[in-house]
């Protein structure tokens, strides 16, 4: 009982948020709804027994990405904001096709779950009250050479992002 | 009340991600746009903790994690480019983002 | 009943006056010592030695005139103190003040939570507060404040990396991310961590420092460039706002030093054992004495040294601390594999 009114409660808030993140006209505004969506969605993951996730999407999307976000929306001082694209109709058509497709895949979801129940995958690593320790262990263990990528990855990308914001090198 | 089943986060991640969607489509500024990308990448990021907390397998954490570095690594590049961009153009408007050269 | 929701409540209700009163009369601590430094009395005049100082600097913040520039984005101006101040508030939750005691003979552990990710909580809670200070630099619409906030959130991002590194080198040698384990790993090894991580507490102490935006690193509200960085525009309550989260902010790295490198609410020399008539004074006595003296040694600083440049400051962060940082992650490795074999 109290697990579904923390999960609606959520749900609706992620949800309403994001219609927010892509409706509002002024984009520090839109910067704001997505840390406000992105604290929910860190609630949500809570709810699921993250917790250790829930902290990193806080610190890192939050606490960093975001922050790069609004960074970027202040830098670009915007003298005239990009209007809407030019073809009115076309934002319609979209979204009905959008709702479309989605109505097609919930569909789906809900046949496929009556069709043929999930067969129940044996856990790899049965998860324990220690979420942090679990991660953790997975993480330097069978996904070390994913996590040394990753890490490549983040520095390729800082080099990156240096190379193309700075004036002249 | 029913209770909560894998399919209510399922039915979430898909909302969460069709606003992702629309927002990209209909959208022209792209920070905006980026952050609808943002959007789509939390919806994914649910289903897989969702599928994690059902099988009881710590797995599914581990990709999240994978997936908020991606998330981090395209924010600081795209960004990067915006920037650029605007340097160049004075706009962040897609539509104007058509010329190879300038 | 009683154990999930009255006594959580009564000690929330506890931790939020006692900050609240801490706050206030760390504003006229800093006004004393800064006095002293200088060979001044400092306030005198409310009550005796000016002890009702706070009290009277908060009634006229109250009635003051609360002002909001016309041009100002006003839902995200009121906004932005609020969500400077929530965060520095809410980060007192994973901070134990004290060992477990027993009241009516029922144990109650004198912390509101034990997180078992209560590090990173912290890390987590100390980066929304970033928001509120770009947010109120931003919607003030004018521009010292605009710069002030973009200083302040680049000071404080780069400082929190290096701040964070040191928390993986003190999660390495205590093998857990619970504040409440990390004191008692103390206890265990029968050392402070000070005492095994010194790189990490200096860094720790700079990047403290550079978080909360005090001297020597107070650029973002450099007097003499910025009139007063972020909050120019903030006057009346919100101004006080700003006031009460930046005293916050300290109170709370203060206690987050104490927990992690000065044994938390362990009296001096937890392993010794001729010390033992010690145990008489209260637990949460030693956590409050040391929180205090890690204040004083911030004000101490504030009186002492002039400020640095901002090329300086960044310097310092990025190619000083971080790079020390990381080695000192990779020294404390190395030594604890060495140590397990």
């Amino acid at each position: 009982m109290g697990q579904a009114i923390a999960f609606y409660t959520l749900a609706a808030c992620i949800l309403g948020f994001g219609v927010l993140v892509i409706t509002a006209k002024n984009t520090v505004h839109s910067v704001m709804f997505l840390v406000v969506n992105f604290l929910f969605v860190a609630g949500l993951y809570v709810l699921l027994g993250a917790q250790f996730l829930a902290v990193i999407q806080v610190v890192v999307y939050a606490g960093g990405i975001v922050v790069l976000y609004l960074f970027v929306v202040m830098l670009v001082n915007l003298k005239r904001p990009p209007e809407a694209h030019q073809d009115r109709r076309r934002r319609g058509r979209l979204g009905v096709t959008c709702s479309l497709v989605v109505l097609a895949e919930l569909v789906a979801i809900a046949a496929y779950k009556y069709v043929s129940p999930a067969a129940g995958l044996p856990p790899a690593l049965p998860m324990g009250p220690d979420n942090v320790a679990q991660v953790g262990m997975l993480l330097y263990t069978d996904y070390l050479i994913p996590f040394e990528l990753a890490s490549m990855l983040l520095l390729v990308a800082m080099v990156g992002a240096i190379v193309l914001a700075k004036r002249d090198l | 009340m029913t209770p909560i089943t894998p399919v209510h986060y399922m039915v979430l991640s898909a909302a969460l991600f069709i606003i992702g969607v629309i927002g990209v489509m209909t959208r022209r500024n792209i920070i905006v746009i980026l952050m609808s990308i943002e959007l789509m990448l939390n919806a994914v990021n649910i289903n897989l903790v969702a599928f994690s907390n059902l099988w009881q397998n710590a797995a599914g954490q581990v990709f999240v994690i994978f997936v908020i570095c991606v998330a981090a690594a395209e924010a600081a590049v795209g960004l990067g480019i915006i920037l650029a961009f605007y340097r160049n153009k004075e706009t962040v408007n897609i539509d104007e983002m058509s010329l190879m050269r300038w | 009943m009683i154990d999930l929701l009255v006594i959580p409540l009564i000690k929330i209700v506890i931790v939020l006056t006692g900050v609240l009163i801490t706050v206030m009369y760390l504003v006229l601590l800093e006004r004393k010592v800064q006095a002293w430094v200088q060979v001044r009395l400092g306030p005198m005049r409310v009550g005796p030695h000016g002890v009702l100082q706070p009290i009277a600097d908060v009634l006229k913040l109250f009635v003051k005139e609360d002002i909001t520039p016309v041009r100002a984005d006003k839902v995200v101006f009121t906004l932005a103190p609020i969500i400077v101040l929530v965060p520095a508030i809410i980060a007192f939750a994973v901070i134990p003040f004290g060992d477990q005691v027993s009241i009516f003979g029922k144990p109650v552990p004198l912390h509101i939570a034990d997180l078992n990710v209560g590090l990173l909580y912290i890390v987590a809670v100390a980066s929304i507060g970033i928001y509120g200070i770009i947010l109120g630099g931003w919607s003030s619409n004018s521009k010292y404040p605009l710069l002030g906030a973009l200083r302040a959130s680049a000071q404080l991002i780069s400082y929190e990396v290096a701040v964070t590194l040191t928390f993986v080198s003190v999660i390495l040698v205590s093998g857990s991310l619970s504040m409440v384990d990390i004191v008692t790993a103390q206890k265990a090894n029968g050392v402070w961590f000070a005492f095994v991580q010194p790189l990490a507490l200096s860094i720790y102490f700079v990047g403290a420092l550079a978080e909360t935006n005090r001297s020597p690193f107070d650029l973002p509200e450099a007097e003499q460039e910025l009139v007063a960085g972020f909050h120019t525009e903030y006057s009346g309550m919100r101004f006080a706002l700003f006031f009460l989260a930046e005293y916050a902010n300290m109170i709370v790295v203060s206690a987050v030093a104490t927990t992690l490198f000065f044994g938390g609410w362990l009296r001096p020399f937890p392993s010794v054992a001729f010390l033992h008539f010690l145990d008489f004074v209260p637990t949460w006595i030693w956590f409050v004495v040391k929180t205090f003296l890690v204040l004083y040694l911030f004000l101490w600083i504030r009186a002492t040294l002039p400020r640095y440049r901002y090329d300086q400051l960044m310097r310092l962060g990025w190619k000083v601390l971080i790079p020390l940082a990381i080695a000192n992650i990779i020294v404390t490795a190395a030594v604890k594999v060495a140590l397990s074999d």
